[in-house]
């Protein structure tokens, strides 16, 4: 399997490690009323759908960047490949 | 005070040379390495004082570049540079020194072991060794890729030469593939 590296362009799998999903950037305000509520949710539930999945992987043999790959579960085609970093300031998180 | 005796990445008091066919191996002990990462915001600074630095703009992605100074790519704002440690022992605190505040600086000096390797078709040699492709390498380019099971730097300096920075805690094991590949191609 390649994934295209948004930055390096086509690369091994082998040289990527998996998290999982991509919702996992999207960490709750642990200063907020129902934070343990929250924290629960994003520690513990997860969507598994048979279809597209947005899911995080680290280029660890590469340049060791954070990637949002967009993945069909059925087919394991990759049909979209963004930086982490470019998607968490696009909404408004480099702060 | 105790005369300590420093010694190479392989354990030896002398780097290693070593000639396989028409490649020659060198095991490369004087440069000093410092990686530079920007910090958030401070982009455009690091860039600009790294030039300074240099006299040259740092690398884009996957590549390297410079020459007594010179620095590579291993990431989006990150930079390892190279300088002779004869004139550069404190390359790390003079990095550091130039703009405050706009870099984290590391020192990597101790932390990596560097074999170059001189000859003609290395890139039979490294589609033996890692799945970067050396084939297409003119010179420039600078990819951090799988030997071994080791994470190492692969740089192409001229098409006849490249370097190999691997971890240094592993580079018998390092040494061992280069060697192994080594009696495959020649």
């Amino acid at each position: 399997m390649l994934i295209n590296h948004p930055i390096l362009g086509p690369r091994d799998a082998s040289e990527f490690v998996y998290l999982g999903d991509a919702n996992l950037i999207h960490r709750p305000d642990w200063q907020a009323e129902d934070a343990l509520a929250q924290f629960t949710k994003y520690g513990y539930l997860r969507d598994n759908p048979a279809g597209e999945h947005r899911e995080l992987w680290f280029h660890e043999q590469g340049d060791r960047s954070w990637l949002i790959v967009t993945r069909n579960t059925l087919t394991h085609e990759i049909s979209k490949v963004e930086m982490a970093r470019d998607v968490a300031s696009a909404e408004g998180r480099s702060k | 005070m105790p005369n300590l005796q420093a010694i190479t990445p392989l354990g030896n008091k002398e780097p290693v040379t070593e000639t396989y066919g028409p490649v020659t191996l060198t095991e490369i002990t004087d440069i000093a390495l410092a990686s530079v990462s920007a910090r958030l915001g401070r982009e455009q600074d690091t860039a600009a004082a790294l030039e300074a630095f240099l006299g040259t703009p740092p690398p884009g992605a996957a590549e390297h570049c410079g020459n007594n100074l010179s620095a590579f790519w291993m990431g989006p704002d990150q930079w390892m540079i190279e300088a002779p440690f004869e004139t550069h022992e404190d390359l790390a605190a003079r990095l550091a020194g130039t703009s405050p505040n706009a870099y984290s600086v590391t020192e990597q000096t101790d932390a990596w072991c560097r074999f170059d390797l001189k000859g003609p078709s290395l890139s039979d040699l490294f589609e033996r060794l890692c799945a970067a492709d050396t084939h297409a390498f003119t010179g420039g380019e600078a990819v951090r890729t799988s030997i071994e099971h080791l994470g190492c730097f692969v740089l192409c300096r001229t098409q006849n030469h490249f370097s190999v920075i691997g971890p240094r805690s592993s580079a018998g094991s390092l040494y061992h593939a280069l060697v192994t590949a080594f009696r495959s191609v020649f």
